[in-house]
């Protein structure tokens, strides 16, 4: 039994935002399915009362004294920036009615 | 002086310091090797020949000006991981994404690297976004293994491994993620080392996986690597997950482990890493460099790591998760390709076409796993628990160095597979990480040395040397005690058996 559907992939693409093709949805849905099954073993791991590690160095907050310091200047934000426009960065309309994000599409859910 | 390419950095330092050669000469003799040989290797994707001679002119200028030099390493050239940011050189990270990049900042490793007079000779390739063992999923082509043409470096810092075994530069500089320092390391003939988790800044090394990353030294000796190693080591401000503790006395410990005495030392076998799936000219030579071990006096213990069985699984479940989150970045609005922009389109519908322009295969991949294995209804069965064996890992660690000193194992299961074996069966390329993983999960320090060849197919191996968090240093004492060994026993260097390559006339 395959652990993903070829639907469920087009959700998480479209969740992770990649326009992913037609064939390329059909060869991730195989490979995704392969690497799936196989990272599931995590499960076999008996570990009801295993303590979570969520990284090597246990640290908290690390603080600095609040100066200021030299960051990067206006010109050099936007130096860079694929479309800059009076000094800010030029984007793309956020809102509109076919964007992806007012979908209601049924599937798992960013926790 | 013998031809500067063929020397290493410790060599090459002392001739600079005493004025036997200039740093020039010397960088020019790298940047003439470059040029002949890239073009078959296809280690860099950018060199820098103006900034490298200008940076080892000032290098000696103030040594004719009679000043002491600014590190060990000064006026030595080295070759940069493209995953750092370079204010002088683009930072592409082997991506579509970032093609042509410039950064408005120099990465920590970037600014010791300079302040200690070390030559940046170009950036290398990787797999994009480190992510790979083969350095195939570069968007810029794949690099070459000096030692067989038709096979891989090793990934994700094939580049930099390539670069050393091509003898185009002395030092290189890779990240380790999963094993993208030691693997290529391994089967190039060359060293590699992943520092403590901490031990070197992450700032300005762009991010896959935030808690696994590490920066860390190549080179063609145990030594080289160690200086290296001080140089860019220790506390860094500008990453909060830097260590605030000295730099483990490594240099002294390649010193040290060089005079061939391990009297009194306990080395534990991991006892997981054999058997099926492992290549036997690889387990041969692994044999044959414990007994090594053993005749230079450590105390051989085979040691069991049963969590270790299920490192791989619980790393491609945490790196892809991290990735998901990191590569988020690059959605086309502040810097990298934008794509789509054609005044209709939201912003929404500009980010998914970028991004499924920008990035390959194996990043969509990743993303993708990741998203999923954090999905609420997934993220108990997969994150949560790829932490919990995360857990398992550390422990099994914490006990085997009750028992010993450091673990040895194969650095990875075969020598250089044949580029395009492995593209297209992702599982496949992810095995080439299954004994370097557990030291990422658990942050411990681990590095390769070359230990001789296969027997069946005369390809490089490795061996793997693990050490706990922040003894780093005695993994640098067994394998320099070894390679000196190993050395003593061939007459010569392993990596000056790599064939010679054919020299593009200019």
């Amino acid at each position: 039994m395959s652990t993903i559907s070829r639907d469920e992939v087009a959700h998480l693409a479209q969740l992770a935002r990649l326009a992913v093709s037609e064939s390329e949805l059909e060869l991730f849905a195989g490979q995704l399915d392969v690497i799936l099954t196989s990272v599931a073993r995590v499960g076999e791991v008996a570990a009801d009362d295993i303590p979570p590690t969520s990284h090597a160095v246990p640290l908290t907050n690390v603080l600095r004294d609040d100066v200021v310091r030299p960051s990067l200047g206006q010109q050099q934000a936007l130096d860079a920036a694929p479309h800059a426009e009076e000094g800010r960065f030029r984007v793309p309309r956020i809102l509109g009615d076919d964007d992806p994000q007012q979908r209601t599409d049924p599937g798992p859910e960013q926790s | 002086m013998r031809e500067p390419t063929r020397r290493t950095a410790a060599e090459l330092a002392r001739a600079i310091h005493a004025r036997e050669v200039t740093s020039v000469e010397v960088t020019r003799a790298h940047l003439d090797r470059i040029a002949a040989v890239d073009g078959a290797v296809h280690a860099f994707l950018h060199v820098d020949a103006e900034g490298a001679l200008a940076a080892a002119a000032r290098v000696d200028a103030a040594l004719d000006a009679g000043r002491a030099p600014v590190s060990p390493l000064a006026g030595v050239p080295l070759a940069l991981k493209d995953v750092f940011t370079t204010v002088d050189m683009p930072t592409t990270c082997g991506s579509r994404m970032l093609r042509g990049w410039r950064p408005p900042y120099d990465a920590t490793v970037v600014s010791r690297l300079r302040d200690a007079g070390v030559v940046i000779l170009g950036k290398t390739n990787m797999d994009e976004f480190a992510m790979g063992s083969s350095t195939e999923n570069s968007a810029y082509g794949p690099t070459r293994n000096p030692w067989q043409l038709d096979r891989v470096p090793g990934g994700s810092g094939g580049g930099s491994s390539a670069s050393l075994a091509a003898f185009e530069a002395p030092l290189a500089i890779g990240t380790d993620t999963g094993g993208s320092i030691r693997q290529p390391g391994a089967v190039t003939g060359t060293v590699g080392v992943k520092p403590t988790y901490g031990g070197a800044s992450r700032y300005g090394l762009v991010a896959f996986s935030s808690s696994l990353d590490q920066g860390g030294p190549c080179a063609r000796t145990v030594l080289d690597a160690a200086l290296l190693h001080e140089v860019i080591g220790g506390h860094d401000s500008m990453d909060s997950t830097s260590i605030d503790a000295p730099v483990p006395p490594v240099v002294a410990a390649a010193r040290q482990g060089a005079t061939g005495d391990l009297a009194g030392l306990r080395v534990g076998v991991v006892s997981q890493f054999s058997g099926e799936g492992y290549q036997p000219g690889v387990l041969r030579a692994f044999d044959t460099a414990v007994a090594q071990l053993r005749a230079l006096g450590a105390e051989v213990v085979e040691v069991s790591c049963p969590s270790f069985d299920y490192a791989l699984p619980a790393y491609y479940l945490i790196a892809p998760s991290e990735c998901s989150s990191n590569l988020a970045r690059f959605d086309g609005m502040r810097y990298g390709l934008r794509d789509g922009d054609d005044g209709t389109r939201s912003a929404a519908e500009v980010m998914a076409l970028t991004r499924e322009k920008g990035f390959g295969a194996e990043v969509k991949r990743r993303i993708m796993i990741g998203t999923y294995a954090l999905s609420s209804g997934y993220y108990d069965a997969y994150y949560g628990q790829a932490q919990k064996v995360r857990t398992l890992i550390r422990r099994d660690f914490e006990a085997a160095f009750e028992r010993v000193d450091v673990l040895v194992s194969p650095t990875t299961p075969t020598t250089a597979f044949p580029l395009g074996e492995r593209v297209d069966d992702p599982m496949a390329m992810y095995l080439a990480d299954l004994c370097t993983v557990p030291a990422n999960l658990a942050g411990n320090a681990a590095l390769s040395v070359p230990c001789g060849r296969s027997d069946d197919d005369g390809l490089p191996v490795g061996l793997q040397v693990m050490s706990p968090t922040l003894a780093d240093d005695r993994g640098y004492r067994v394998a320099a005690a070894y390679e000196a060994a190993r050395d003593a026993a061939e007459g010569e260097t392993l990596i000056h058996a790599v064939p010679e390559l054919e020299v593009a006339t200019r």
